[in-house]
Order: structure tokens, then sequence, then C-alpha cells
């Protein structure tokens, strides 16, 4: 009886994480189409398609790796391009890491694999609100990465037949997530002036041609000047 | 390039993704912090947010964008407005999608 009741327990952890992933799912079977697609077109094989969104699973420097390949940049340039692309990520777990202190090693290793920008948007907005459930933080990160997988694979099939996602607006749904939780993570007026701060600082990067390195310059300076700021509230207040 | 090439660049690719992934989580979770850094990592989710939200709305083909044809732009106050009353995830995406194919459709 007990035993059937916790399975049953768990399944539904899983189901809600399964469901809470779907405005991730929306847009990444669409852009992981699109790198399909793209992938295709680079001349990669269909495995090494479907091996490196397995492997790699990181959007936008996927979408850049096929590029360089297309362009036969050496293997060691495009890994370091990579790397720098995704170091934005340590930022993302740094910020994580303190509501995971009951997680053991394997399962902070099993976490940590699928963070993606929209997954820890996600998390970022959940995990304030109490200890993370393992089942179903699980299951958010790994539908994420099954659409992503299942969205390249559609890529493959379709090979060079559809190229535009656009009618359907699949484009806006990642932009419109993060729009949507960055409104819900911020709660007072610091936290404004950080969002506006960086944003601007990232487009400013941006255009001066810092295109790999703006999300993380930008994201160290504005969480600085959220410091400085509250210290200085907190000193002008005493 | 040759697939086998492209397939052992792949696991490179991966292990220098995962490790940024794994290492702040590995360390930091099972270290007190001290309150400065809880202070600046408690900014990083909106610091991160919106530093990768705001490029891809106001920069189109390489410069500033304000122009009525930029549609993911003015298409984010309504997404925005839908997030603030409603404080719903799933609806905001709609409706933010929804405006966007609704506007294409219309404008061809």
């Amino acid at each position: 009886m007990i035993a059937t009741f916790r399975k049953q327990l768990a399944a539904k952890r899983w189901l809600r994480g399964v469901s809470r992933a779907f405005p991730i799912t929306l847009g990444y079977i669409p852009i992981g189409f699109a790198y399909g697609v793209l992938a295709q077109k680079a001349g990669l094989s269909a495995f090494n398609t479907l091996a490196m969104s397995i492997f790699v699973y990181a959007g936008s420097s996927q979408l850049i790796a096929v590029g360089l390949m297309a362009a036969q940049v050496a293997p060691i340039s495009i890994i370091l391009t990579t790397f720098i692309v995704n170091l934005r990520h340590m930022l993302m777990g740094s910020a994580l890491a303190p509501f995971l202190n009951r997680w053991g090693k394997f399962e902070l290793a099993a976490f940590a694999y699928e963070l993606t920008d929209e997954t820890f948007a996600l998390h970022a907005m959940e995990f304030p609100k109490g200890p993370p459930g393992k089942a179903e933080t699980l299951a958010v990160n790994l539908t994420a990465q099954v659409s992503w997988v299942v969205g390249s694979w559609l890529g493959i099939l379709a090979g060079g037949l559809v190229t535009d996602v656009k009618p359907l607006a699949l484009d806006y749904a990642l932009p419109a997530m993060f729009i949507a939780l960055l409104m819900m993570q911020i709660r007072d007026r610091v936290q404004v002036t950080v969002a506006i701060a960086s944003g601007l600082l990232a487009v400013s990067f941006y255009l001066a041609g810092m295109t790999q390195w703006h999300v993380i310059l930008a994201t160290l300076l504005g969480a600085s000047l959220g410091v400085v700021i509250e210290k200085w509230n907190k000193k002008s207040s005493s | 390039m040759e697939q086998k090439i492209i397939f052992l660049t792949i696991l490179g690719m991966g292990a220098v993704t995962f490790l940024p992934r794994l290492l702040p989580v590995w360390v930091l979770s099972s270290r007190k912090l001290p309150p400065l850094v809880i202070a600046w990592l408690r900014f990083v989710p909106v610091a991160v947010l919106s530093a990768m939200l705001l490029p891809a709305l106001l920069v189109q083909n390489g410069q500033l964008d304000f122009s009525s044809s930029n549609l993911f732009l003015w298409a984010a106050i309504p997404t925005f407005l839908t997030a603030w009353k409603t404080r719903s995830l799933f609806g905001s995406v709609i409706v933010g999608m929804l405006v966007v194919a609704v506007v294409r459709f219309w404008g061809g």
C-alpha cells in the first residue's frame, strides 16, 4: 500500500516537473529544429548532429559551432569559442548553489549537466520559495533536454525542406519567457535598477563588438552595483 | 571536416561546457558563504536575465532598433503586462507569441 502510494507521489512530482518545463519545450523544439537543419547544411552527419545536442546541449554555442565547422575553422578554436560562450553558466550555477546544500555530488552533477539559460531562469524563480524537490527539478531539466534533442532530430528529418519557424511566432517563445521570468524576479527598486543597468550594459558591450563577453561582463557589473546600492541604502537609513 | 574529427570536437565542446556548469554547484553548495557573496549572488538572476534579454529586444541586425518594425521590442509590452497582472509564465508566453503571430499575419 505505502509503496504504491509513494510511487504515485514520485510520479506526480515527475509529472509536475515535466509540465513546468512546457514553456521551455515550446521554445526548444523550434530552435533545436533550426539547429538540426543548419547542422545538416554545414555537413554534419545525423549522428554528430544529435551527439552535439546530447553532449554539449547549449543552444547558442551549438549554432555558432556548426557555423564555424562549415567554415572549416580549426577544432581547437571551436572548442575555445564554446568555452567562452558558455562561461556564463558559471554565474548561474553559483547563484543556484546556496539552495542545493542537501544534494549529493552525483545529483548535483546530473543537475549541472542540464543547466541552461532557460532551466536556470525557471529554477531561479522557484528555488527561493522552498527547498527544491529533486525529482521535480531533474524532471524539468530532463524534459527540456529531451525537447532539444527531439527538435534537433526533427530538423535532421526535415533537412533542407523547411527553414522558417517564423509563421507560428515560435521564435518569440523564449524571449517572452525571459520577459515574464525577469518580471517575476523583480521584487524591489534596487532590483529594477540592477535589471536596467545590466541590460543596458549588455547592449552597449554587444554593440561595441564584445559579442561573446557582453552577458558575463554586464552581469558582474550589474550584480555588484546592486550590492553597492544596498549597502549605501543601509548606511543612509541607519 | 571529417565526421570523426567533428565528433572529437563535440566531445571537447561538451567537456568545456560541462565544467563551468558543474564547478560552482559542486564547490559552493556545501560551503557557508560570506554574507556579502550571498547578497551579490542574489542579484545575479535579475542581472543575467536582463543582460541576455535586452540585446535580443533592442538590437536587430547589429544595431539599436526602436523602429515600428522591431516586433520583438513592441511585443514585449503586452507580454510584460500579462506577466505583471497574471503572474502566469505560460499565459505570458502565449500572449507574446500571439501578438507576434497576429502582427506578422496582418503585416504580411
